[in-house]
């Protein structure tokens, strides 16, 4: 704690004059970025649009109460859809990261060429999100439920891998040392000793990622992947508002629904 | 001890089951079952379609190599900066509107009425994906980066928010009890008590959630939101596969840097 004397005494500082300078010195370099990017987004920007969303937004409200309940029948098989783009997908990223993730983790992967390109397959996987892979997908095998399943699928992989190649490297090596004094091989030292340490971890991740699947998988449909994303294209195209604010409100309780089943299996396995 | 004795053991050691009850156990596999095969008859396979699609699948990635850097370079450059410059002011944004919103969503410190009103903003805006949020956004603004920024700016306030809410929650009481005690007022209070005792995570979080943001922000383009989204569409909607791939290794190589560079910060912080 830094304290100034001067002619009325001590005085108490939170921080010295450096730190201080340093501060303000970040939060110029700081401002000075953010000014700047504005300054451009601003440039690109069609200002009598933004000055006139007020309108846009009162008259978009306007049009999208009340919402059109009978709608709804016309929506049940479009949700069981996206649920099961979630679910299946996560399955599918599942099986495909459990052992990407062995092969990622340092005290497991049977060589660190094979660690680096375990860890490519993860980051590139996560770096594309699952609409870009839907679009690509559904130009190859063609629109539907089987693209969002696979793009929601690729897209995961690097999120449940990664999560779990560092519940991997965070075990405790005893109990694989101890497996190993039994004379166990490689594959029973796995089985029976990395195993049962990240099976608490890889339920919580699988579940965590059902929920955030959910979510993404209501917007597949964009590009055409299958879901409730489709029938939401489809009024926000036709300008049918009335269909758009159901959706919405569908969309809202199914991700509540999710994110509460996920919150109490979590909460039941940790 | 008797031969006999030893011999009436189990001569095989069998791992116990990670779910105690057989019921259960049996339940769940069989319910697990019972889903799978309801979903995947569902589902609507179309095979022929996957099959005649792999063959132009193959034409598909075939078309992607080499990456054509060169013939689209200036529009890809115009759409990382957009994305770039999208990405920190909405970042900044965002955060600047999560910490009202987060104060006010932490049981401790704020009263009910105001709780719950920050609470519900945070879950609508958690709930919607960024491009939901990114095509109402064009709607009421147009198009271009600033929709895109303000898609990322809300949806940044539902993860901010909840995490700077939930660590106030988390704090120590007794500094807080301290600063009070000395006579602070609530502003006062705030930035000696809570503040320091949140800071390193949060700042860990904001570099991660710029990380999302400039994930996030590859899509908000594909509704019309700008950035480099517009034009891996375009590049999409050109068939012009190899400037395609050529901006898909961008993105990756940058979430790349950004992720160990948000790394190396995050151990710097803490």
């Amino acid at each position: 704690m830094p304290v100034i004397t001067s002619d009325k005494g001590q005085i108490w500082r939170r921080r010295t004059s450096a730190a201080q300078w340093a501060i303000w010195g970040g939060w110029l370099v700081g401002i000075a970025i953010v000014s700047y990017c504005w300054k451009l987004i601003s440039d690109k920007t069609v200002w009598f649009f933004v000055t006139d969303a007020g309108t846009q937004a009162a008259d978009l409200a306007a049009r999208m109460v009340p919402p059109k309940w009978s709608y709804m029948d016309a929506l049940w098989r479009p949700v069981w859809d996206t649920i099961n783009i979630a679910t299946l997908g996560t399955l599918l990223a599942l099986v495909m990261a459990f052992p990407i993730a062995f092969l990622a983790a340092r005290n497991t992967t049977p060589h660190a060429t094979v660690r680096a390109a375990a860890l490519f397959v993860i980051v590139s996987s996560r770096s594309i999100n699952s609409l870009i892979w839907a679009l690509m997908l559904v130009a190859i095998i063609g629109p539907g439920i089987f693209a969002g399943v696979l793009a929601i699928g690729l897209r995961s992989i690097g999120f449940c891998a990664k999560l779990l190649y560092e519940a991997i490297e965070e075990i405790d090596a005893k109990q694989v040392e101890a497996i190993t004094a039994t004379g166990a091989s490689g594959g029973q030292k796995l089985l029976f000793g990395v195993v049962p340490q990240i099976l608490p971890a890889f339920a919580g991740i699988s579940v965590f990622r059902w929920d955030i699947n959910i979510r993404e998988s209501t917007v597949l449909g964009l590009v055409g992947a299958g879901g409730i994303g489709i029938q939401l294209d489809a009024s926000i195209s036709t300008l049918a508002w009335t269909q758009v604010s159901l959706i919405l409100l569908v969309i809202l309780a199914t991700v509540i629904v999710s994110e509460w089943v996920s919150a109490k299996v979590r909460h039941a396995i940790i | 001890m008797s031969e006999t004795s030893v011999t009436s053991y189990p001569r095989r050691w069998k791992k116990p089951p990670l779910i105690a009850s057989p019921m259960l156990r049996w339940g769940l596999w069989l319910g697990a079952a019972i889903y799978l095969s309801v979903a995947l008859g569902t589902m609507e396979i179309n095979w022929a379609r996957v099959a005649e699609g792999l063959p132009r699948g193959q034409r598909f990635l075939a078309a992607f190599f080499p990456p054509d850097f060169i013939s689209r370079w200036d529009s890809i450059v115009d759409g990382i900066l957009e994305s770039i410059w999208m990405t920190v002011i909405a970042t900044v944004a965002g955060i600047a509107l999560s910490v009202p919103v987060g104060l006010g969503a932490a049981r401790n410190l704020a009263p009910t009425p105001v709780y719950l009103f920050c609470r519900s903003v945070i879950a609508i805006s958690r709930t919607f994906p960024e491009v939901i949020l990114a095509i109402f956004a064009v709607k009421l603004f147009g198009f271009g980066p600033f929709a895109g920024f303000l898609a990322l700016s809300i949806a940044t306030i539902g993860f901010y928010a909840k995490l700077l809410a939930e660590d106030i929650e988390d704090m120590d009481p007794g500094q807080a009890e301290a600063v009070k005690a000395t006579g602070a007022g609530w502003f006062q209070w705030i930035n000696y008590a809570v503040q320091p005792q949140v800071m390193p995570r949060m700042i860990g979080l904001a570099v991660y959630r710029l990380d999302i943001n400039f994930r996030e922000s590859a899509v908000v383009g594909i509704v019309g939101g700008g950035g480099i989204g517009a034009t891996l569409l375009t590049a999409f909607d050109r068939y012009e596969f190899d400037s395609a791939a050529a901006i898909l290794i961008i993105i990756i190589v940058i979430v790349m840097a950004l992720e160990y560079i948000s790394g190396y910060l995050r151990k710097w912080v803490q």
